[in-house]
């Protein structure tokens, strides 16, 4: 990064901000842990965001997994690697650049010649077994291009930080899911009256049989969704083991912690699933998110993170970049929300004193990553402030202010680029 | 679901592993104890979640992994790890 220390301009507090931040990685660096790179690996005040945690700045380096490419590591054991800012200049995310997240650190290699997926449950007429050459065989082919997205991306931009894995903004990623419709699948075993969930069981368990397994449900409707997949090819390539292969559950819309992994079991069950998983993890406190409710897990205060909200991040300017004055701002990003689509992006290089609705890139469908861009001419030299605000076609957009929880979900506060013209 | 073998698993995580053990917790007293994590998870898990928690989010963070995850932590063990975890991973106590 360039610096020009006589400037005392918002741009300046931005980057004494990102070196205060490095100066903190430091100190930790020398309590004991290694660092490969001379600037902190993933910071997100380097991409106008507020700072991940100190200690994680310090921890998380670049490491590529088999068959990955080096992506920044959070957590080695179990997995949890989050995709760098590169990998979202276009709006489809490479497998090997796809971002990782397991719970559990017990993670089998399941061969697909040995995979079958197993369905039951008390609501299910006739249970059923399926191996993987089955599935492709006995039921219609069906792709959607999705975005799937941790619900916890961007927890550690939470201002005061929450416990859990500290995500930067890229916890996500948006492929071409292919394989075939949960609701066939569903409808072979038959649903009987009265069905309210169906549950989903991966091949992943904990180290301890006392850590409770990570099986997560949807409410019936969802599962019958035409959208809803059994996918086991991902990108056109058969899915990475690290994404879940041989096959996975897709819910477009809907955040990641449905879209269970090594997908091997799924019941059709009668009573609401009441699993750590469902009761207690990955819940927000009721009504304070616009998104749908989850009806058959409103059982206590609080209520299943259910949709994604609407989203973007800007991919093409990093905080504190100097553009010649005359040159315009190339503004370029990511839009997503959780199913209606992008109606605009709107885009400000003065603070959010107006506005500009930015050019839309190629419809993928409802559920993927819209690109946008916009070319803001520059004239005079000094500091500007850019930002980018999605509005999806159900009304909703981002937000100025962090709507605070305490698990650190669904964070969309709008991202502000300090750049300056010189 | 347990149903498969492992072995092929670790094969795959094993240069994971190899960068896993270079993650070490800081030496001081209460470091033996607080590497009962191990079983479970990396401890890139504590650094990570540096340094914004007190004793008491320490403390909460313990007793979710022995009551919630069924960590074979002695109750008697909790507080040595709570203390060892706020005072090289914790926030500065307020002033």
């Amino acid at each position: 990064m360039k610096t020009n220390s006589n400037t005392m301009n918002i741009a300046g507090l931005a980057r004494r901000r990102l070196i205060a931040g490095a100066a903190g990685a430091g100190t930790l660096a020398a309590l004991g842990a290694t660092r490969a790179f001379a600037g902190p690996v993933g910071s997100m005040g380097a991409l106008g965001f507020a700072e991940l945690p100190d200690g994680t700045l310090a921890e998380q380096t670049l490491f590529a997994l088999p068959g990955k490419v080096p992506l920044i590591k959070k957590t080695f054991r179990p997995p949890n690697f989050e995709t760098p800012i590169k990998y979202f200049r276009t709006a489809i995310t490479p497998n090997d650049a796809f971002f990782v997240r397991y719970h559990l650190a017990g993670i089998p290699e399941v061969k697909a010649g040995e995979w079958s997926l197993t369905v039951g449950g008390d609501s299910a007429e006739r249970p059923l077994k399926l191996t993987l050459p089955e599935l492709r065989k006995e039921f219609a082919p069906a792709e959607i291009t999705a975005v799937c997205q941790c619900s916890g991306s961007r927890r550690g931009l939470f201002e005061p930080h929450v416990p859990g894995v500290e995500w930067g903004v890229g916890a996500m990623g948006n492929a071409v899911w292919r394989g075939v419709r949960l609701k066939d699948v569903l409808a072979k075993a038959g649903i009987k009256a009265g069905a309210v969930e169906v549950v989903f069981d991966g091949a992943d368990h904990a180290p301890l049989e006392k850590t409770p397994d990570f099986v997560k449900s949807l409410p019936v409707e969802i599962a019958q969704d035409p959208n809803t997949l059994v996918a086991f090819e991902m990108n056109g390539k058969p899915l990475p083991h690290w994404n879940g292969g041989p096959a996975r559950l897709v819910v477009p819309g809907w955040t990641g912690t449905y879209w269970v992994k090594q997908l091997v079991r799924i019941n059709i069950v009668s009573k609401p699933e009441s699993n750590f998983w469902m009761s207690t993890a990955y819940r927000l406190p009721r009504g304070l998110f616009k998104t749908p409710t989850f009806k058959s897990q409103l059982y206590s205060p609080n209520e299943p993170i259910t949709t994604m909200v609407a989203n973007s991040l800007i991919t093409s300017l990093e905080n504190g970049e100097q553009i010649p004055h005359g040159k315009p701002i190339e503004v370029r990003g990511i839009a997503w929300d959780g199913g209606s689509g992008i109606a605009r992006v709107e885009v400000s290089t003065d603070t959010g004193a107006t506005w500009q609705q930015a050019r839309l890139g190629k419809d993928l469908g409802r559920f993927s990553f819209r690109e946008f861009a916009l070319s803001a001419p520059t004239k005079e030299p000094g500091a500007r402030v850019v930002m980018a605000r999605a509005t999806a076609n159900s009304g909703d957009t981002q937000v100025e202010r962090l709507i605070f929880n305490p698990a650190g979900y669904h964070h969309n506060v709008i991202q502000r680029l300090y750049i300056e013209i010189v | 679901m347990r149903t498969f073998v492992l072995v092929l698993g670790l094969a795959v995580a094993g240069a994971a592993a190899a960068q896993e053990s270079k993650v070490q917790l800081v030496n001081a007293p209460g470091k033996d104890k607080a590497q009962q994590c191990i079983a479970c998870h990396s401890v890139d898990y504590i650094q990570m979640n540096s340094k914004f928690m007190d004793k008491a989010g320490w403390t909460a963070s313990v007793n979710k992994m022995i009551k919630v995850f069924g960590a074979p932590i002695p109750e008697s063990d909790v507080e040595p790890i709570a203390a060892y975890l706020a005072q090289h991973y914790g926030k500065a106590p307020a002033k």
